[in-house]
């Protein structure tokens, strides 16, 4: 008994106050994307972060569970549903700046300044360039047409992404509508749903399929190491047609403010800084993401892809349609 | 000590276990009645089947195999049987979650070695993700549970019994059957409730092929249903299989209660040139499938990425190292003392007890550590909010090791509890009239008897909490990083080839405990064999 009070008692004791400018930030993101841009910004301003890195899941179950005692001052996190999440759950405090307003397009923010996208993670199809013409391809909608029967590859429902696609579907497309076709991706898989992106890309280098939803980061990735990739990319749903997504379905990475941070001035002061041109141009293109502030230059690679029209709908109405995406895509049987 | 406080000692090692199962029920009051209506609708009709069948094939599949292995080693004498015996433990250091990725990167469709296969042979590889290539990882993966636990079990004795067997006039065949193996009946018994904890709660491994289990569904529930209840009452389902494999192993134990003193090691019987070839054959498959070839792919990826090779790698590998050393050595004492409240004071209460203590294995990491995570932060809230005090539970090393202790007791567990069912109770007896007790008794004789199987112990804890990536994840100190830790920064963005080198790293540094424990094994035998 005296052994697990010991060790109760010493889980227990007081961690060492942090100095009142040092930041605590909690980050799904992980730290070879993230270091580099909090030591940028300790450089210029002196202000030490320490930061802890996990999943999203026992990121938000943890500031939950800590409340007031919790040291974090930002959450750091992907994923607009897991944002949208993070807001609900009332781990995120609104933030009311002109700055953020100025450097971060709506959509990409929630309505109630609670998170800000930082980053823009594209997901868009990719194609065999051997076994498909760029003609054949239109929109995300019409690859659950006959023409793509046993031709399509898709990483698993599992992923945050691919339930942010399909909640972004139910907000625009309606439930029926978006049943429909992702019953029809589900009818055209060429092989049982994918592990990553990066398997997607390879089954379709590899010929096992002719075309595949990825995020354009990987893609860019292995086209890093590969130049001579039999892939390429196509931005979807660009001519605006009734009834389908209103252009490419992005989304972030991003950031909020945790309700009981103990030092709100730094932390806005950092917030507004990670928006800023030179700070969106180390975290974006660390990782070959696009910034969302139109005004930062591109990585070449991803410059090379050319411009695309994003849909413009919040993303927040993905993230509050998440669990309702996962129950579709359970019921039409995308493992 | 007297007799009395042996209960209450194993009840307050429990008790931290408590804490995550306690979570588990208590979410039961808080049915979401349409989320369960999906669950059982679309879900669970399609995890549940799975994930029995993966038990029922894992569990077939490594008490098989590592209990063969296991008597090949230890009873017969073959070409390399020297190597082979401290070489089929090296898979011990390899995650399953990292094994699974190496299979599914060489030898799915547009894997290397597949590719390489199709285009120059034409040969297509059958599918590989499904519910038949995870077991075949999970399997090559645990494994070494079962022959660990059971070769320390015929170490020494086994081949003194067969002998007896052979004078008596069985066949070779039927001494094995029927004289080494019933003997060997709890060890093969501990060893496969092992692997089958590890494969209920596996999420990596799963993962990569994209076989949904329950483990899968509890995440899903959590992830991406926001729904931290239903992933808790999932978890209660999974408890509650946990809950008939533990009834079928106490069957078991209890009808083979035996036990013999350990003594001078027999002369292992020579196996026939057929016999050698297909024992040598055999191991050598094993080893080169489980060990050697992933090796050499994590080289290969290791080898692209070198300039990740930094201060922080090294710093994690020490992180790792420490980590490792010192979980083993608190896991190991509480198993000791569970081991022992059983043999001295055997009750309901001690068996509920221990019962409870080894059942965090089975739990899924990020669920196990959440669950004991979120009641004790809420605990410290609270009292803040009370006293005004400005307490944080700021992921202490103790509680990082608490949770590691709920994890892995089991695995420690295992081969304490068949070190001690060993050791005759008449020597007991005699201990105490020779005036040894308690601790002493512990200290003095039994001790020295139950080095192998504290050894054994010590190194598959150390290998595990290495290989752990949820609970160390959540509740790591600021800056201890570890290998397991790099891994899940790098695969959580899809980095494979990078995550190479960690891994790596994970399998050399997890090498020193198995060489280690493989020279302590034979040193120990040796030391007996001339003790008499």
């Amino acid at each position: 008994m005296r052994r697990i009070l010991c060790v109760l008692l010493l889980a227990l004791s007081p961690a060492a106050a942090p100095a009142a400018t040092e930041l605590t930030v909690y980050t799904s993101r992980i730290e070879d994307l993230i270091k580099p841009v909090f030591d940028r910004y300790t450089r210029e301003t002196g202000t030490p972060i320490r930061f802890i890195t996990d999943k999203e899941g026992p990121l938000l179950q943890r500031l939950q569970a800590e409340g007031a005692s919790t040291p974090a001052d930002l959450l750091i996190t992907v994923d607009a549903g897991n944002l949208w999440q993070a807001a609900r759950l009332g781990v995120l405090q609104p933030v009311d700046s002109a700055t953020l307003k100025a450097n971060i397009p709506a959509h990409l923010r929630d309505p109630d300044n609670r998170w800000f996208g930082l980053s823009i993670r594209a997901r868009t199809i990719v194609y065999s360039s051997a076994r498909v013409k760029p003609a054949e391809l239109s929109t995300y909608e019409a690859l659950s047409t006959p023409a793509w029967n046993k031709r399509v590859c898709m990483r698993t429902s599992k992923k945050v992404y691919n339930q942010s696609l399909v909640g972004m579907m139910l907000a625009e497309l309606g439930a029926d509508r978006t049943e429909q076709i992702v019953r029809g991706w589900v009818g055209n898989f060429a092989a049982a749903p994918f592990a990553s992106d990066n398997e997607v890309i390879e089954a379709i280098a590899a010929g096992r399929c002719d075309v595949g939803l990825v995020n354009t980061y990987y893609y860019g990735r292995m086209l890093r190491q590969k130049p001579d990739l039999p892939v390429k990319l196509f931005w979807p749903n660009q001519a605006g047609a009734k009834n389908h997504l209103g252009g490419v379905h992005v989304n972030v990475s991003g950031a909020g403010i945790t309700t009981h941070t103990k030092n709100r001035d730094a932390a806005v002061k950092f917030l507004e800084w990670l928006s800023s041109s030179e700070a969106q141009h180390l975290f974006a293109n660390l990782d070959l993401e696009f910034p969302v502030s139109p005004e930062v230059k591109l990585d070449p690679i991803t410059a090379a892809w050319g411009p695309f029209k994003q849909d413009g709908i919040n993303l927040a109405e993905a993230g509050k349609r998440q669990a309702d995406a996962v129950r579709l895509m359970d019921r039409v049987g995308w493992r | 000590m007297a007799l009395t406080r042996w209960p209450l000692i194993a009840v307050a090692l429990a008790l931290p276990t408590l804490v995550p199962l306690v979570a588990a029920l208590s979410s039961f009051t808080r049915l979401d009645a349409d989320l369960w209506s999906h669950l059982s609708e679309y879900v669970l009709p399609h995890v549940l089947p799975t994930t029995v069948l993966l038990l029922i094939i894992v569990s077939a599949g490594v008490s098989i195999l590592g209990t063969a292995l296991a008597v090949l080693v230890a009873l017969f004498e073959f070409p390399g049987r020297r190597v082979f015996s401290w070489a089929l433990l090296l898979p011990m250091a390899v995650p399953a979650y990292v094994l699974a990725t190496v299979f599914v990167g060489t030898l799915d469709y547009s894997g290397s070695v597949a590719t390489f296969l199709r285009e120059h042979t034409g040969l297509l590889l059958p599918d590989l993700r499904n519910l038949a290539g995870v077991s075949l990882v999970l399997i090559a993966a645990l494994y070494p549970y079962v022959y660990l636990v059971v070769r320390s079990s015929l170490a020494g004795q086994g081949a003194r019994v067969l002998e007896a067997a052979r004078s008596l006039g069985l066949s070779p065949a039927q001494a094995v059957l029927r004289v080494a193996l019933p003997l060997s009946a709890p060890a093969i018994f501990g060893g496969t409730l092992l692997a089958a904890m590890e494969t209920l709660a596996d999420f990596g491994a799963v993962s990569a092929f994209n076989v949904d289990t329950l483990a899968s569904a509890i995440y899903k529930a959590w992830f991406a249903l926001f729904s931290i209840d239903a992933a808790l009452q999932l978890a209660g389902v999974l408890l509650a299989l946990v809950l008939v494999l533990l009834v079928l192993q106490s069957r078991v134990q209890r009808a083979r209660r035996v036990a013999t003193s350990a003594g001078p090691p027999a002369q292992r019987r020579p196996l026939g040139a057929i016999g050698a070839g297909l024992a040598c054959a055999t191991c050598s498959l094993v080893v080169a499938l489980a060990f050697i070839a992933p090796l050499i792919q994590l080289g290969i990826w290791s080898a692209r990425n070198l300039r990740d090779l930094d201060a922080r790698v090294l710093a994690a590998g020490l992180n790792s190292l420490l980590l490792g050393s010192i979980a083993a050595a608190s896991i190991v004492g509480i198993a000791l003392l569970l081991g022992y409240a059983s043999r001295r004071a055997p009750g309901r209460v001690v068996t509920a007890a221990t019962r409870t203590a080894t059942l965090g294995y089975a739990l899924p990491g990020a669920l196990l550590a959440v669950g004991l995570y979120v009641p004790l932060a809420a605990l410290i809230a609270h009292i803040n909010q009370w006293l005004g005090w400005g307490l944080m539970l700021q992921g202490g090393l103790a509680l990082m090791l608490l949770a590691y202790a709920v994890r892995f007791t089991a695995v420690a567990h295992a081969p304490v509890i068949a070190g001690l069912s060993r050791i005759r109770p008449s020597l007991d007896e005699a201990a105490r009239l020779a005036g040894h007790t308690g601790l002493g008794q512990l200290a003095r004789v039994h001790l020295p008897l139950l080095r192998p199987g504290l050894a054994a112990a010590a190194a598959l804890v150390f290998v595990d909490v290495m290989k752990e990536m949820p609970i160390t994840l959540m509740t790591r100190p600021f800056g201890w990083d570890t290998l397991a830790v790099r891994i899940f920064e790098l695969t959580s963005e899809g980095q494979w080839q990078r995550a190479g080198l960690p891994a790596l790293a994970i399998v050399i540094v997890g090498l020193v405990p198995v060489v280690w424990l493989v020279r302590h094994l034979d040193s120990g035998s040796r030391e007996r064999g001339s003790a008499a």
